[in-house]
């Protein structure tokens, strides 16, 4: 009989069927269309604006109990500077307590009575700095901002004396010339942009994709399907082709929201991006699936796609957390991450405009890992009820 | 191309057995079907009707036994089956969000319809279910009965020669599931082999030959009137009275009286010997002060047939059980 290697064999048009019937799924469910659209775009927003960890305005109080010329000086300089805004002018140790305490200001200069006299005298003089310790990080980073303030001032008195007395200005032993790469304004969201892309792609293809076998689970239509001579195959490559398809889309609006809105620059190979986040897009639909398949019921699959690609894309891709600062442990298990590979990806293409040269390990992993999840995906589905 | 044959059966089963885990759902099962017949599979709910009809559709394995379906092995040619068979699950499993026609062009992609067929099919199956103005209908707003025969429209788009149905008209009410038996009885006059389960009394009726399952085991084989005549060891008397159920009790204790049960307001009574029955209880009944109506033997009903078999079958099961103990 002529059907019997038919029956088995790859049938594009059964795949097409599968396509086309998941893409009407898509474009009448409006659930599935904000999770499509909606949802990266908000959070692109909300991350892209508010996950900054550059540290701007400082809530500032300054008590200034000399009120000299010399104390003006110093308070102007804190006033001068990006990095600080005078927000109050307490009168007192409880003032200074209470905005702290408060929350009003995050730091505190206390300048003592002497301060203008014992400036002017040439005798070094202590200058308070109180700062709410609760943010460890910010904290830091506010401390060394106040440090350079004063210590600048401080500099300056010191020239200012020493031309006095030599009559010509003293050259200082060391000069530091700094200059920062690749984000040469040291702005963090040219730093967190591209690794959001890598986070979004990641929880939105896996949401979307762990709904689509569970359904037809939960509706009985999967027994139908079972059924007829539809492949597992057929089946998940169908499924996979609107999702990929949206997915791209997704990929394509990231990147131009962070062009244009976030302006941050890409300084690497267009196609390079785009062909990579495809593989990486087929291993997270693949993943989707996956969960989708063995979850069977639409709830526990998406909030199971939600820890199991979302905490780790977020957490130990190194795009919150530097992975060096882990502990080993945590350290050797980033490696089973894909998202890792994937921000490290795009970070080197979009900030160093580094290509397969460089990025050939992170790449040929992405590979590795989207081949595994499209081959498990194939695999899980089994064409029958027990 | 002709279906590879296996004389004129349609299915053939030797002992199937489908157990999951310590419970046995179908118990060595064997039986045949002819090719071009409405075969019917009655029993009550959890009697092991849908794991047979899925284990002859290829979705189940069976865990012991044989069984061929269009004289292709249920156990190694499960795929090949699939593209022969029509099948009808119990729930309702088209895609709600799609249109009727939406529908209809998806399952007639993955039967893979030939593309000069395509049209024909689809108009043959709107016709059949009388969709035609609904086309672009969702088919989540469609009543029930309607979705019922888009349901059986595509399982039919491929023109399988056997068709499985898993209860087909549960939940839908008698005029509808009169109607869906028309399309059934059109199917079979085309020669289409016709495999249903179902629990409704009257549609077993309906069937060419019935089997009757319970507990997983078959208890009965035969036409419907091969199973009023000769399966029934008992005969049947039919009593009206004017207070059924309170005589009822009265009626079951009287000698010669094997079973009693409520039939609307008759109560049917199973016994060895009608004739010698009927005045003795008479009697009784109108000793105990009720106005007795006609007392009469009568044909037994499918239904009378198969509480009698299953009644039988609990008896003999208990008997054992206590000999045992």
């Amino acid at each position: 009989m002529s059907g019997a290697r038919s029956t088995t064999a790859f049938r594009p048009r059964r795949l097409a069927a599968v396509a086309r019937k998941e893409f009407i799924h898509v474009l009448r469910d409006p659930r599935a269309l904000g999770i499509a659209i909606v949802l990266p775009m908000i959070m692109l927003l909300i991350f892209g604006y508010a996950l900054t960890m550059d540290l701007d305005r400082v809530p500032l109080a300054v008590w200034d109990q000399s009120r000299t010329p010399q104390s003006r000086e110093l308070v102007s300089r804190f006033e001068g500077s990006r990095y600080f805004s005078l927000v109050a002018r307490p009168d007192s140790y409880r003032e200074v307590e209470a905005s702290l305490a408060g929350g009003r200001t995050m730091m505190a200069v206390v300048i003592p009575v002497e301060f203008g006299r014992r400036v002017a005298s040439g005798r070094t003089t202590a200058v308070q700095v109180l700062a709410d310790g609760s943010d460890a990080n910010t904290t830091t980073l506010a401390l060394s901002y106040a440090e350079s303030v004063v210590r600048g001032y401080s500099q300056e008195i010191l020239v200012e004396r020493i031309r006095r007395l030599t009559g010509r200005p003293p050259a200082l032993p060391l000069d530091l010339r700094f200059r920062s790469w690749f984000n040469t304004d040291m702005e963090s969201r040219i730093f967190i942009v591209p690794g959001l892309i890598a986070v979004i792609m990641m929880l939105i293809t896996a949401l979307l994709t762990s709904l689509t076998v569970a359904r037809e689970w939960e509706t009985g239509t999967m027994e139908q399907l079972v059924s007829t001579p539809l492949r597992g195959t057929e089946l998940i490559l169908g499924k996979l082709v609107p999702y990929f398809t949206i997915g791209m889309l997704d990929m394509l609006l990231s990147v131009l929201a962070g062009r244009f809105l976030f302006g941050v620059p890409i300084r690497g190979s267009l196609v390079l991006l785009f062909l990579v986040s495809a593989i990486y897009l087929v291993g997270a639909l693949s993943l989707g699936i996956l969960i989708s398949a063995k979850a069977k019921t639409q709830l526990l699959a998406s909030q199971f796609a939600f820890v199991a690609t979302f905490l780790p894309a977020f957490l130990l891709s190194g795009f919150m957390f530097d992975i060096r600062n882990m502990p080993k442990a945590l350290q050797v298990l980033t490696y089973l991450i894909p998202a890792r590979y994937f921000v490290a990806f795009l970070r080197g293409l979009y900030l160093k405009g580094t290509g397969l040269a460089q990025l050939w390990p992170e790449c040929l992993l992405m590979v590795l890992f989207g081949a595994l999840m499209l081959l498990a995906a194939i695999h899980s589905f089994r064409k029958r009820l027990d | 191309m002709s279906l590879p044959s296996a004389g004129t059966s349609a299915v053939t089963l030797r002992d199937l057995e489908r157990k999951f885990g310590e419970f046995v759902a179908v118990n060595r099962i064997s039986l045949e079907v002819r090719q071009g017949e409405i075969f019917g599979f009655l029993g009550p709910n959890g009697a092991g009707k849908s794991t047979t009809i899925r284990m002859l559709c290829g979705l189940l394995e069976p865990t012991g036994g044989q069984g061929t379906v269009a004289g292709l092995d249920i156990r190694t040619q499960r795929e090949e089956i699939k593209r022969h068979i029509g099948y009808m699950s119990q729930k309702f499993s088209l895609y709600d969000d799609l249109t009727v026609e939406e529908n209809i062009d998806f399952f007639s992609g993955i039967y893979s319809v030939p593309r000069a067929r395509k049209e024909a099919r689809k108009a043959w199956v709107l016709d059949m279910a009388n969709l035609q103005d609904h086309r672009r209908t969702r088919t989540g707003l469609l009543p029930a009965g309607w979705k019922q025969r888009l349901s059986l429209g595509c399982a039919l788009l491929h023109e399988p020669r056997m068709l499985f149905l898993d209860e087909p008209t549960s939940g839908v009410d008698p005029l509808t599931r009169r109607a869906f038996w028309d399309l059934i009885y059109r199917m079979a006059s085309e020669g289409v082999t016709v495999f249903v389960t179902t629990h409704y009394m009257e549609e077993a009726e309906y069937c060419d030959r019935l089997a009757l399952i319970y507990r997983g085991e078959l208890v009965a084989l035969g036409t419907p009137a091969e199973m009023k005549d000769s399966l029934m060891a008992d005969q049947v008397l039919c009593v009206t009275t004017d207070r059924s159920h309170e005589a009822l009790g009265v009626a079951a204790a009287v000698a010669g009286v094997r079973d009693a049960a409520l039939f609307g307001r008759d109560i049917h009574l199973m016994t060895g010997d009608a004739e010698a029955l009927a005045p003795r209880l008479r009697r009784t009944l109108e000793e105990a002060g009720f106005q007795v109506g006609t007392v009469a033997r009568i044909t037994p009903s499918l239904e009378d047939v198969f509480v009698s078999l299953i009644e039988a079958r609990d008896r003999a099961e208990g008997a054992q059980k206590e000999f045992k103990v």
